[in-house]
């Protein structure tokens, strides 16, 4: 393993998609992301890579759209508002079918909303955000070391499938400074025959494109990439478990949530209160599986989420209502103290004996 | 010769602990018992400011000058006006907070002047050889050509803040002096102090003691 550095989530991002063999980032400036700009604006010319500032965000996406389709590794950034208007680009590129890493480093919403951190972005990322039957993956890190890791994998993920990733952070992930060891990866290197880079005219060109003329067409399209997103869900579903062997009750949380989470499941399991963590790291696809099989075990489930409830939803889906399952938030850039998340394990174990 | 000069500057790469530092020495001049004001000249960063530490500042009767809209969502560019006292009254020791990189520094250059005449400050660049973008004394050199640039004052001195954060151990600090000292060999600059956590047990001449900041988010497995 690599000597390990002091990093910002938002630098570890950066160096990360360095790393995995992206040289093309393209960009608008949004605070609690604007570090992954400013390091690739250093970093990008050193390592004969484009860095290109756009004038705005829909213009950064559309870039993205046409790397993308000429078959290199490229990605853009953005927090909250900036996102929401790539929707339109992003939803072209998943038409498209091309890879491609967007990260969002979310903040308060809706509308401006702030700067301090937040998950309410998790809707956006994982039933659609824009328009049209498509999925994106998306990856929830929650230390510097997986803003790093995942940003590889997202990499990885989009090439293997040619569905855009998501990798979906907060502002206290994008800024918090902790000891990072980046990996050193040889990129995996994807054949790309439907790249759009020059015939040579040696064989017939490719087309890169979202339009249907023909609906029956359309529909067929559609069904296929379906199957795709199929195996997708049963091969690539991360999650992590923390104390869950013996568990009655079961914390559902991810990224900045979950390590406030486990602070308070070390915490309630001193009071005597058999609690666990389930941590989705891949929020599509969504550990489904594994939720369902603990909602046979244990008396009760607590979503933390920093959103007015929004994972929530997958954890009743998932858990198919078996079980109860209660809600710890906060929104507006607050977030949870794991006093807090401690009070909810109470009252859902109180509920729930 | 007075122990301290009238007026610190801290400046440096960005992320490379300069809020920190600043914070602790001001405490350690105001514990030598020299009346000392502190403030928080950064116009870039929006989060991790002077004034989460405003706590410990106000226990210690350490003024803090800080931005009006400091730790909320507005994240304008504004400096405090009352930052111009620091440089033009000079019965108190003063420790300037400054943002990171040359972008940071740009906001210095306005009091650039009445501390150039005052001459009475050390200029320090504070350096973290486990930041990705000054891993070496060449890197760190080009980082302090930009300050210089950006801000018009010279730096006068080095200060080691070398740390990996919450993995940082006696080992880590002790392999970053090599560096450290390339450095002050390549600026002609002494390293007036380095840094070390109070939880860590390294003996070192001119060390700065820095008091832990423990977050809540930050794990503790049992």
């Amino acid at each position: 393993m690599a000597e390990k550095v002091l990093m910002k989530g938002n630098e570890a991002i950066a160096e990360a998609a360095i790393k995995a063999g992206c040289r093309h980032y393209f960009g608008y400036p949004i605070t609690p992301q604007t570090e992954i700009a400013a390091y690739m604006a250093k970093r990008m010319p050193k390592v004969d890579g484009v860095f290109l500032q756009a004038e705005s965000e829909v213009s950064a996406i559309n870039m993205v759209y046409g790397v993308a389709g000429a078959g290199f590794r490229v990605m853009t950034s953005s927090s909250s508002p900036g996102i929401s208007l790539k929707q339109e680009g992003i939803s072209y590129i998943a038409g498209a079918d091309l890879p491609a890493l967007i990260v969002n480093v979310q903040r308060g919403g809706p509308g401006l909303g702030g700067i301090q951190p937040s998950q309410s972005d998790y809707f956006q990322a994982t039933k659609g955000g824009g328009h049209g039957d498509y999925r994106l993956i998306v990856l929830a890190p929650a230390s510097v070391q997986e803003m790093a890791d995942l940003t590889i994998k997202a990499f990885d993920l989009s090439d293997k499938y040619r569905v855009p990733a998501m990798l979906l952070a907060d502002g206290t992930m994008g800024q918090m400074m902790e000891p990072v060891a980046l990996p050193d990866v040889e990129p995996v290197q994807v054949e790309k025959p439907w790249a759009v880079r020059g015939t040579k005219m040696e064989r017939k060109h490719n087309i890169i494109n979202s339009l249907y003329l023909k609906p029956d067409v359309l529909e067929k399209v559609n069904f296929e990439r379906y199957e795709r997103y199929k195996t997708i869900e049963e091969n690539e579903v991360m999650y992590e478990e923390y104390m869950m062997d013996d568990a009655e009750y079961c914390v559902v949380a991810f990224g900045i949530a979950a390590r406030v989470a486990k602070n308070a499941v070390v915490a309630a399991r001193k009071e005597g209160i058999k609690v666990g963590l389930i941590r989705p790291i891949t929020l599509w696809p969504f550990p489904t599986e594994v939720l369902d099989k603990a909602a046979d075990k244990v008396k009760g489930f607590v979503s933390v989420e920093l959103s007015m409830g929004q994972m929530i939803e997958d954890v009743k889906l998932a858990t198919k209502c078996k079980k109860p399952v209660t809600l710890c938030n906060r929104s507006g850039g607050m977030i949870p103290t794991p006093e807090q998340v401690l009070e909810s394990i109470k009252n859902l174990a109180k509920e729930n004996k | 010769m007075a122990k301290y000069k009238r007026v610190y500057i801290l400046a440096g790469h960005y992320g490379s602990g300069k809020t920190n530092v600043a914070v602790n020495l001001a405490l350690k001049i105001k514990q030598d018992g020299y009346n000392v004001k502190i403030a928080d000249l950064d116009i870039v960063n929006p989060y991790f400011r002077t004034k989460d530490s405003l706590k410990e500042l106000t226990e210690a009767d350490i003024q803090l000058i800080s931005p009006a809209f400091a730790n909320t969502n507005v994240d304008l560019p504004a400096l405090p006006q009352e930052a111009y006292s620091l440089v033009q009254q000079k019965d108190f020791y003063a420790v300037l907070d400054v943002g990171g990189d040359d972008r940071g520094a740009y906001a210095l250059g306005r009091y650039a002047p009445y501390i150039k005449e005052e001459n009475n400050y050390e200029m320090c660049f504070v350096f973290n050889c486990y930041r990705p973008l000054t891993r070496t004394a060449e890197e760190a050199l080009e980082v302090m050509k930009e300050i210089e640039f950006a801000c018009k004052i010279p730096f006068t001195a080095i200060i080691n803040n070398s740390n990996i954060g919450n993995d940082t151990d006696a080992e880590i600090i002790l392999s970053s002096q090599k560096e450290t000292e390339r450095l002050s060999k390549l600026t002609g600059l002494p390293v007036i102090y380095t840094t070390i956590r109070e939880d860590i047990d390294v003996s070192l001449d001119n060390k700065l003691t820095l008091k832990l900041q423990e977050k809540y988010f930050d794990i503790k497995e049992s």
